[in-house]
């Protein structure tokens, strides 16, 4: 194999193991490039601010009904220069999809086309208030409208919840609304039952929603154990909620029958729609009796992760349950006019479960996965499709030689290729495997994650990576794998060459320090 | 299709590597009824960047923006300056294309960063420990219930009438499901709130009681009796809070006693966003309740040398390994927008952000004075920050709204549309003033405002 960088480095050209730590001492701690920064609570300084105001009068006449604060608030300034090299100094220690391959499987880091940035940043989008008159947001109410549209045609279903405001959020909204359409024919249900390999929001979100939570176990190939639900099905279970494509990377191709069996019992069936990027365009969930489904824009539709949210989680319904869905929503007169549901809309609102949040969801996130949209269109967003799980297939061929790939038997994966640890020797584990792949300049993969493969990798490369590129990760994927397929002890003390090496986690829970406290 | 690099021959090349003839042959999980023959029928093929642009644009421009009108909305989101430094920070892609940070050695950045944030949050709100965000405040606030009925191992929780009506909902709509019993009442119009009526409804089996400060009407009040009441009769104090700024002029709820304090950090940094993505904040003020919060938290460590890291921390609270057993469901959360928050209050600082709220009183008080004097209209509240009620002669202040949005001013927010069918509130305008707000701005309001109650009397 070439050498899988074409910048001019050599193997040959690499120093020892320790290279990095042999060249002299900074007196900074820097080491060219990779600079350390301190906290902001050291450098900033009370009497110091970054925005032009007038000083205080401290003689104004005021109306604050004698709570004035006397006591210092305890927070620091800092000018703007110092304020953005402050926070582009901190940016530098953080890996970005701009930056790299980042096959975090089940989060879907593909690009993010910066189109989409600009479009949401229009005043007409970004400075227009949720209580403004409605007259005066049309064009808003217009994006919501449009977005719903596109969701309910990708999907096949009926009806849209545009207000949740992540994926767990999303998840709860499908679940009141299940909760809601049993209440209403006076039906009380206690169970949820989820498979073994759900993402943990859906156990916590029935449990949120007050149900009782059961599992369901796996197959062998790595999909819904269909006789072991069908055996738990009854009139107390409310709901199942599955995951498709599931976390294992599979269709669950049984869908259809578990969502038979489910209504045969007059229960609703959840889809979780984590995964919708892998069948976007191709696929019609609706098709195969989903219920309810949440969306993550951030990750199908390409919102920005932004380090941790925000998410937006749009939720398609089916007939069934579209009665409950959450205010506020958004209907259009005969005239064309754009109005809102709320709660004053006796008639029109119908028997909603209630309100989940303030407002009317992630505007920000509505343009810009509309305008993601408009970009592919429905040719694109099949192409988005069929280029995410012919990339993630590619990877699983490409390794399975060597890295044990316990559902590989199991057909073609969708989206997302999963390994496990099984054929480490010496006591090495996945996330060695993950430390490793962080000196190799790549974010790892989802690690531990889903519970039913032993130390499992979950490789989702999606669409938005080149074939140069995903050779290259290959490439190192395998020397590090082979690492730990041969014992190589120091792959336990990666990274080596991060901002950071391994932290010590326990000690983070057993004395939290959570705050500065100079 | 600008953002996919693949080339048919790249495609050609990876079938060919991976055994299959065609892509549909990857597909062949996917029963035959759900699969669709090409692109799904009904939406427009795909497009050039400047055709998007352009569709955008023509929506963009069917709606007022605030900027281009003299403007007064408030009620639990507020207009204000955000430097334009805080945007350049926010769309660098280090921080904008991460995620959460699950691999803490290349992403110390964000935890950073978060770990600021926390600090800056429990300092502003009076409390010991902040978490790393929540969806918006109205969330946040049902979250302090679930958390108040998890620490009192009580039911039920006390809604003050003049908590955000938006806030209460989503408190009722959740507890509804949860089997928490949730007691509310409507505002009463009075100039400084009714406190003594809403400690008579704590009793002992209250988990929490619920109280925004300032409060929907813009008014503002000590809580330390509440406080004191709660504690006595063993349940929590939760104060809400949806403006930040108000907390650079005024006392913290911390410092009054509050033990969890939530609220929307959306008037720093993030802009109105027609109502999100917005930022929940969260806070505690006695550590011990630590172990109970929801959602995620950055606390400080070392790494293998010995250097000072950050890293998320007591995530057996949370949902990806306590499944069922969470103390919530959250995963993702408002990341980027906590790092607006923090940018644009590091350019503030103590001084600023004194200054700032400073600005907003002045100009507050002047348009409080200046309406007051138009006929018809009274100033309800003794005390206020930035935002105030008037009550209007005339027609009800729904209409009025509509007819200022006519002329050209987005003049508030009227307590009928947030409180729908209740008469005593119909002609009630709730005005915020930020340091956006012209005098000139106050002045064509005043105007504009006499115009329409005289064309209604």
């Amino acid at each position: 194999m070439n050498a899988p960088n074409k910048s001019g480095w050599k193997p040959e050209m690499e120093l020892a193991a320790d290279g990095m730590h042999n060249g002299p001492a900074t007196t900074t701690g820097n080491r060219a490039l990779m600079l350390e920064e301190p906290l902001l609570f050291e450098i900033g300084r009370t009497d110091v601010t970054g925005v032009d105001l007038p000083a205080v009068d401290a003689d104004a006449p005021t109306r604050l009904g004698g709570l004035a604060r006397s006591e210092a608030i305890g927070l620091v300034g800092l000018t703007e220069p110092e304020t953005v090299r402050h926070y582009t100094r901190l940016s530098r220690q953080n890996y970005g999809i701009d930056l790299g391959f980042f096959p975090l499987g089940s989060c879907t880091m593909k690009h993010n086309p910066r189109l989409n940035e600009k479009m949401a940043r229009l005043p007409g989008f970004a400075d227009i208030h949720p209580l403004a008159p409605q007259s005066t947001v049309q064009g808003a109410l217009e994006v919501i409208h449009q977005l719903g549209h596109w969701l309910c045609t990708l999907t096949g279903m009926p009806a849209v919840a545009m207000s949740p405001k992540a994926g767990a959020h999303g998840e709860l909204c499908g679940i009141l609304a299940i909760r809601a359409a049993h209440e209403a024919r006076g039906d009380a249900r206690e169970v949820v039952l989820v498979p073994e390999s759900a993402h943990g929001t859906n156990p916590a979100t029935a449990a949120f929603a007050n149900y009782r939570v059961e599992d369901i176990p796996a197959t062998p190939e790595g999909r819904v154990d269909v006789a072991a639900l069908k055996a738990r099905l009854g009139p107390d279970v409310a709901a199942v909620m599955i995951t498709n494509p599931n976390t294992c990377g599979l269709f669950e191709k049984d869908f259809r029958e578990i969502a038979d069996a489910v209504h045969a019992v007059g229960g609703y069936v959840y889809c979780d729609g984590a995964n919708f990027n892998a069948i976007v365009g191709k696929v019609r969930p609706g098709d195969l009796g989903v219920d309810a489904m949440h969306i993550n824009l951030h990750k199908t539709f390409s919102t920005p992760h932004g380090g941790g949210g925000p998410g937006s989680g749009p939720v398609v319904l089916s007939e069934a349950l579209a009665p409950y869905a959450p205010l506020p929503f958004i209907r259009q007169k005969d005239g064309g006019e754009f109005y809102l549901v709320e709660e004053e809309n006796r008639e029109e609102r119908g028997p909603t479960f209630g309100r989940m949040t303030a407002f009317h969801g992630q505007m920000g996130m509505f343009t810009r996965a509309l305008t993601y949209m408009l970009s592919h269109g429905a040719d694109g967003l099949q192409q988005v499709a069929e280029d995410a799980v012919l990339n993630a297939n590619y990877i699983l061929r490409s390794m399975e030689d060597i890295l044990h790939a316990p559902f590989a038997a199991s057909g073609p994966c969708m989206h997302e290729a999963l390994f496990g640890d099984k054929d480490f020797t010496n006591g090495l584990s996945t996330l060695d495997v993950a430390k490793g792949l962080i000196d190799e300049g790549y974010h790892p993969m989802t690690v531990y994650f889903p519970l039913v493969v032993h130390g499992a990798m979950l490789v989702e490369p999606t669409e938005t990576e080149s074939k140069a590129a995903i050779d290259q990760f290959i490439t190192a994927f395998r020397a590090v794998a082979t690492r730990a397929l041969e014992g190589d002890e120091g792959l336990k003390q990666a990274p080596y060459y991060a901002p950071r090496r391994r932290l010590d986690e326990t000690g983070a829970a057993r004395k939290p320090k959570l705050a500065y406290e100079g | 299709m600008r953002y996919l690099p693949l080339t048919d021959t790249d495609r050609q090349a990876m079938l060919a590597k991976i055994g299959a003839a065609t892509i549909d042959d990857l597909f062949v999980d996917v029963p035959e009824i759900a699969r669709l023959d090409g692109p799904i029928h009904g939406l427009p093929m795909h497009a050039s960047e400047m055709a998007v642009e352009r569709h955008m644009k023509k929506l963009a421009a069917k709606n007022m923006a605030a900027g281009d009108v003299p403007f007064f909305l408030g009620a639990g989101a507020y207009r204000h300056h955000v430097p334009a430094s805080v945007d350049t920070i926010i769309q660098r892609g280090e921080f904008l294309t991460a995620y959460t940070p699950y691999q803490p050695e290349i992403a110390q950045g964000t935890l950073q960063m978060l770990f600021e944030f926390q600090t800056q949050v429990a300092r502003l709100y009076g409390c010991a420990v902040a978490n790393a965000s929540l969806y918006d405040g109205s969330t946040a606030c049902w979250e302090a219930v679930a958390m108040a009925t998890r620490v009192t191992r009580r039911k039920r929780a006390v809604l003050s009438g003049a908590l955000h009506p938006h806030y209460a909902q989503v408190v009722k709509t959740m507890a509804h499901f949860t089997g928490d019993t949730i007691a509310d009442a409507l505002p009463a119009i009075t100039p400084d709130p009714e406190l003594s009526g809403l400690i008579a409804r704590i009793d002992e089996d209250t988990a929490c009681v619920v109280v925004q400060y300032p409060d929907i009407l813009g008014r503002i009040s000590d809580l330390s009796a509440v406080a004191e009441a709660a504690h006595a009769k063993g349940a929590l104090l939760v104060v809400v809070n949806t403006e930040p700024v108000a907390l650079g002029a005024i006392k913290s709820p911390g410092e009054m006693g509050a033990d969890i304090v939530v609220g929307e950090g959306q008037s720093l940094g993030v802009g109105l966003q027609f109502g999100g993505p917005y930022l929940g904040l969260f806070a505690v003020r006695d550590p011990k309740h630590v172990r109970q919060m929801p959602g995620r938290l950055c606390g400080e460590t070392t790494d293998a040398e010995g250097k000072r890291a950050f890293v998320l921390t007591l995530s057996t609270r949370e949902q990806h390994i306590r499944r069922e057993k969470a103390t919530s469901n959250i995963c993702t959360n408002s990341g980027l927008c906590a790092l607006a928050f923090t940018v644009h209050m590091t350019l503030l600082g103590e001084r600023g952000l004194r200054e700032l709220a400073a600005e907003n009183h002045r100009l507050a008080c002047i348009a409080a004075d200046r309406l007051a004097k138009v006929p018809g209209v009274e100033v309800l509240n003794n005390a206020f920050f930035n935002e105030f009620t008037l009550m209007l002669g005339g027609k009800p202040a729904r209409e009025i709204v509509r007819d200022l949005a006519d002329r050209g001013v987005l003049g508030g927010v009227s307590l009928g549309r947030l409180y729908p069918g209740v008469e005593a509130l119909e002609h009630a305008l709730l005005v915020a003033v930020t340091e956006t707000t012209t005098e000139e701005d106050i002045e064509r309001l005043a105007q504009e405002l006499e115009a329409c109650i005289k064309e209604t009397v």
